[in-house]
């Protein structure tokens, strides 16, 4: 079968903010697997940077199952490749929780998204997603976010978030937040929101002497931790953030 | 120290400063009162240099430098403090480390050394006790939070981490009881009573006024200054109001 003809097109709910003409060649099936056993921890953390050379399209596809009690922490920063993207398929059983903490930045026309699917599959169940993007030039970044909750995963509490901070004219953000529950005793917690630097506060912190640079700084670091609040390793935080934060500084 | 001379300013268009005239010297404490809408708080904003705020004619200089040829940050480095009558809050930035940075920014500007944390977080301590805040409140996001009293501590305290030459206090007595009044204006004559810095003092109230004693108080009204006179200004000000006092004028 030829490949073109496997390709997404933006007609997909899933594909819709994607630079899907940047998929050619890529191995769409290639899902990273992984299971977690009942009541083990397992954290990961994946970062696309600058650092790792030129790259025009990295997609990374991961397949998770998270076994009963057990806990999956996954923290992630796309802040490389004209194209990126991360989307994860979460199945939780019985009182499993899921935590992911996502930032994407860019500039130019490049495209960085994170597309989750997260299945309550059984009750008690636990869920928390923050994503935060922060974009400049014409970058766009995306967060389509799937909650499915099944008939009988009562007790289910599950929370997203996203915000975007659009640092000049021409960025955008684009948030995609769909629940489906078919269970009658969950919590089902969601927001998005946009905006740009708070002038008000630059300026604020100019009359203490902060330079515009360092304002921009202090404050796109305030935006993002929230994305990480939730990692308890202080080196692993401090480095994620270094990475996003470093290429914000670089472009701008 | 600050000498404003024929100051023109306007906001979107619309002029709000209008030929405004002021000589502040070093050790001096000049309190200028006026009705609302004089333009108190854009003088605050253009000697600050709030983007939006356009001068279009006149000049100032701050010790014989020419203010409004530098950036908010430069001015502020230059030894400038402008006290915010509405104290900005920015979450997610704690106040120990947003006037860090600041302390060293200036100090960097300046060619000085850079303070270490253990060095900065005495000094915070130093001046939060000054001021009679809690200094637990310095690892809070700044402002966020803050009732109305503890926002203008908070600025006075940030006043006092930053020790500057000069302070536009714009209303930093509204929002107090009596009793943070005494403590803000203790703080202000500890802090800038001193024979090389000036403070000039925007309020509505001699109530400040009696505890900050100035040396000279100006009446702004509509862009300029219209009257000139020592502290009995303001007490005459208190008893007869804004409209006996300037038909005198």
């Amino acid at each position: 079968m030829p490949e073109a003809a496997e390709l997404p097109t933006r007609r997909e709910e899933g594909w819709r903010y994607s630079a899907v003409e940047r998929l050619q060649g890529e191995a769409l099936d290639d899902w990273r697997t992984i299971d977690i056993a009942a009541g083990e921890t397992f954290r990961d953390t994946m970062v696309i940077r600058d650092a790792d050379g030129p790259q025009p399209t990295r997609l990374h596809r991961w397949r998770v199952t998270i076994g009963e009690g057990a806990t999956c922490e996954l923290f992630a920063v796309l802040a490389a490749a004209e194209y990126a993207r991360l989307e994860v398929e979460v199945t939780l059983h019985k009182g499993a929780h899921f935590e992911f903490g996502g930032i994407t930045v860019g500039g130019r026309d490049t495209v960085r998204e994170f597309v989750t699917r997260t299945i309550h599959a059984e009750p008690e169940a636990t869920s928390n997603q923050t994503v935060r993007a922060v974009h400049w030039g014409h970058g766009t970044g995306n967060f389509l976010g799937n909650i499915d909750v099944v008939r009988h995963a009562q007790k289910t509490d599950a929370a997203q978030d996203f915000k975007g901070l659009l640092l000049e004219k021409g960025a955008s953000v684009n948030a995609v937040p769909q629940l489906e529950i078919f269970a009658d005793d969950v919590k089902c917690a969601h927001g998005a929101s946009v905006g740009q630097l708070d002038e008000t506060a630059r300026f604020y912190m100019a009359a203490r002497g902060v330079s515009p640079e360092l304002a921009r700084r202090l404050m796109v670091q305030a935006f993002l931790g929230d994305a990480l609040v939730a990692l308890d390793d202080d080196e692993t935080r401090e480095t994620l953030m270094q990475i996003a934060l470093d290429k914000v500084d670089k472009a701008l | 120290m600050l000498k404003i001379d024929n100051l023109h300013a306007e906001i979107d268009g619309k002029t709000i400063l209008n030929g405004l005239t002021l000589e502040i010297p070093a050790g001096e404490v000049h309190a200028i009162m006026g009705p609302n809408g004089a333009g108190k708080s854009t003088l605050a904003y253009v000697l600050g240099g709030r983007p939006g705020y356009e001068v279009t004619q006149g000049s100032v200089s701050f010790n014989g430098v020419d203010l409004l040829d530098l950036e908010p940050h430069e001015r502020a480095a230059a030894g400038l403090f402008l006290g915010f009558q509405y104290p900005v809050e920015i979450p997610g930035v704690s106040n120990l480390q947003f006037l860090r940075e600041a302390l060293n920014s200036q100090r960097k500007a300046r060619g000085e050394e850079a303070l270490t944390g253990g060095e900065f977080l005495k000094l915070a301590k130093d001046k939060a006790a000054l001021l009679k805040l809690d200094p637990d409140m310095l690892k809070r996001h700044v402002n966020v939070g803050f009732s109305g009293g503890e926002k203008k501590r908070a600025e006075m305290v940030q006043m006092g981490i930053l020790d500057p030459k000069f302070a536009v206090l714009d209303e930093t007595d509204s929002g107090l009881d009596i009793d943070a009044l005494r403590v803000v204006g203790d703080g202000i004559n500890a802090i800038m009573r001193d024979p090389a810095k000036g403070v000039l003092l925007i309020t509505h109230y001699q109530r400040l006024l009696e505890v900050v004693k100035p040396d000279k108080v100006s009446i702004l009204s509509q862009g300029r200054i219209v009257r000139t006179g020592g502290p009995e200004l303001a007490i005459e000000l208190e008893n007869e109001g804004y409209d006996a006092v300037m038909a005198d004028a």
